[in-house]
């Protein structure tokens, strides 16, 4: 049982029971610890498997190293620290302690070594995502967290069939490249692609995600679709659907993001948009374009954090989250905009950030292979993403026009965690052999070429200049924009209510029927006792099960 | 720099932005005068291929998000019909 406390994943989960019982200084120790030491524990792991177990008949390993998943692993407890650092002070009530629990779930998900360990922690982390929206409060997180819950347990729900029909046809639930010749495989790549937000199962994100806390959604926008990132490298490297599924989520996250007027849900929409980067990377599948999936994943969730906690600072000092209620917060809010700012610029893989360093290796990838259109779309969605993150976000929420609002810059710890996320993406830019290093194969690429700098700054400046010029075009309104979503949050709904009422009225009908029945018989009391003998049966039926129970 | 910004927020945006806009892309564009674009499909080492693309590839995706905008667009309260 040592091996237990080599698992990164207990380190966290030990971390948010504790702070859910503590309070005060204890409590804000252990939350900032545990990742701390989850991260330590991540870089004590030697490559392969550590832990055998044997369970009803199957060999676990719940700890398989290598660096590919201590890559996954170390962003993800970089995230927890950070995440928990912002949400310190200004979560409610155990928010934190569920979010540390489902950074546990991710860190376990990274290290399982075979099918079963994957899938609990995959629902662990299903579970306690869900209690972090909820923790966002009032109807709208409730509402849209039993969505989430219900979607994501529905596709856990085939996995788990896929795993098993694997695991009984071929007799190993180990983690192996699936092909997709056999249903069971396409069952776990469904179950898996629900979590990556891929088509027609992308609307949970921007449904869920920003009706969380402001520190809860950037606990939200990391875990959950990059352990789904990491198990398609792991399960489905080069399966070629993978590309155009990938190409689909960057454009949906795109044109969805122009259309919104929500600033959180412009960053969920972006989601979408940067996982389809990575899930194209996995579907080209050669080195390169791993490699790229990645570090993409990498730098992806540090700039993401950073721009969900500007947008999460604006939130929390405002209490407003539409463009149309924003603009002029540069004023009193310098800090927040420089960081909002960094975060924007790392999205749209500027030069000297880390975006630039990352997305370049899967277009790369698709040159050598000379994927032609490939190559098209991902230049033209790296244009979209300055688009859509780069410049709308910050141009709505920091500039555009004087809403009046004068919300000052955040406590200390909220700054901190900002301020080091911003660094950490012009650190890693600057220093792309930081990243690269950790990186599951050898790198032989070379960024910073002129070349590359002077053609990224033209599609740049050029998608800069669309967006001015079609600023008129860009005006937000008040309006959602309707997804797959509406076909289980309208006509779905609209005939489960509607058998539900046929359901009430048959019943109705039933209970008249059966009191004309009861007012026929001779006389009521005969019918009293039939409670005792009923309770006495039922003492008898709970025996035989719980005899039943012992006996298997 | 303050007054800079609360000049963004009229009306319209002012010549100065537009003459720093433009000259950031003639910039980008005139330095590929002098670096030799490393290409991988050929047409990709034309002069000014990425600005084309880059500015062509942004009006079609917006153009095309307001087009979709016009079937799936919906009023805030669209869902809270209970």
């Amino acid at each position: 049982m040592t091996e237990l406390a080599l698992l990164p994943a207990v380190w966290l989960m030990t971390g948010a029971l504790l702070s859910a019982v503590l309070t005060g200084r204890a409590r804000e120790g252990v939350i900032l610890l545990a990742p701390l030491l989850a991260l330590w524990a991540v870089w004590q792991l030697p490559d392969g498997n550590l832990w055998s177990i044997s369970y009803l008949g199957m060999t676990l390993e719940p700890l398989y190293a290598d660096s590919l998943r201590r890559l996954f692993a170390t962003v993800f407890c970089l995230m927890a620290f950070t995440g928990a650092l912002f949400a310190l002070r200004q979560s409610a009530g155990r928010e934190l302690s569920a979010a540390l629990a489902y950074a546990g779930g991710a860190l376990g998900v990274c290290f399982a070594g075979d099918l079963f360990t994957l899938f609990l922690f995959w629902e662990v982390m299903a579970v306690f995502s869900t209690l972090v929206i909820w923790c966002g409060g009032g109807d709208g997180a409730r509402q849209a967290g039993f969505r989430y819950a219900v979607l994501h347990f529905l596709g856990g729900v085939v996995l788990m069939a896929g795993i098993i029909w694997l695991g009984v046809e071929s007799g190993s639930l180990s983690i192996r490249v699936l092909e997709l010749t056999h249903p069971a495989a396409w069952l776990v790549l469904i179950g898996v692609l629900v979590n990556a937000a891929a088509p027609p199962f992308s609307a949970w994100v921007a449904d869920a995600y920003p009706e969380a806390s402001a520190g809860g959604s950037v606990f939200l926008s990391a875990f959950t679709t990059k352990t789904a990132v990491l198990v398609l490298m792991l399960l489905f490297p080069g399966t070629k659907l993978l590309i155009g599924v990938g190409l689909f989520m960057v454009f949906y996250g795109i044109v969805y993001a122009l259309l919104e007027n929500d600033m959180r849900r412009i960053l969920a929409y972006s989601i979408v948009n940067q996982v389809g980067f990575m899930v194209c990377a996995v579907g080209i599948g050669t080195g390169m374009a791993l490699n790229g999936a990645a570090a993409h994943a990498f730098a992806h969730i540090i700039y993401k954090a950073l721009l969900l906690m500007s947008a999460g600072t604006v939130l929390w000092r405002t209490g407003r989250r539409k463009c149309t209620d924003l603009g002029g917060l540069y004023r009193s809010m310098p800090f927040t905009t420089a960081c909002g700012i960094i975060g924007a610029l790392a999205i749209s893989a500027f030069p000297f950030t880390s975006g630039f360093v990352s997305k370049s290796l899967t277009s790369q990838a698709a040159a050598d292979l000379s994927m032609t259109w490939v190559w098209l779309a991902l230049t033209a969605a790296s244009a979209g993403v300055f688009l859509h993150a780069g410049i709308k976000f910050p141009w709505f929420v920091f500039f555009q026009r004087d809403s009046g609002l004068r919300p000052a810059d955040p406590p200390w710890n909220m700054r901190l965690a900002m301020g080091l996320f911003a660094l950490l993406c012009i650190v890693l830019g600057c220093f792309p052999s930081l990243l690269y290093g950790l990186l599951p194969y050898p790198v032989d690429y070379r960024p910073y070429t002129a070349s590359h700098l002077v053609s990224q700054f033209q599609l740049l400046l050029f998608s800069g200049l669309a967006f001015f010029a079609l600023l008129p075009a860009m005006r937000r309104t008040l309006t959602i924009t309707l997804d797959f979503d509406w076909l289980y949050r309208v006509p779905l709904q609209r005939v489960v209510l509607g058998v539900g009422q046929l359901l009430e009225i048959s019943r109705a009908a039933i209970g008249q029927g059966m009191v004309s029945l009861i007012d026929r018989l001779p006389s009521p009391e005969r019918l009293a006792p039939v409670t005792a003998p009923a309770g006495g049966m039922l003492l008898v039926l709970l025996m035989v099960l719980i005899a039943g129970m012992l006996l298997a | 720099m303050k007054r800079w910004f609360e000049r963004l927020e009229g009306e319209r945006l002012p010549r100065r932005f537009w003459l720093i806009l433009w000259a950031a892309l003639g910039l980008s564009l005139a330095a590929q005068l002098l670096v030799h674009l490393h290409g991988y499909f050929g047409f990709d080492e034309w002069f000014g291929f990425n600005a084309v693309w880059g500015f062509l590839t942004c009006v079609v995706m917006v153009l095309g998000a307001k087009l979709l905008g016009v079937a799936l667009k919906r009023p805030e309260d669209y869902y809270d019909h209970d």
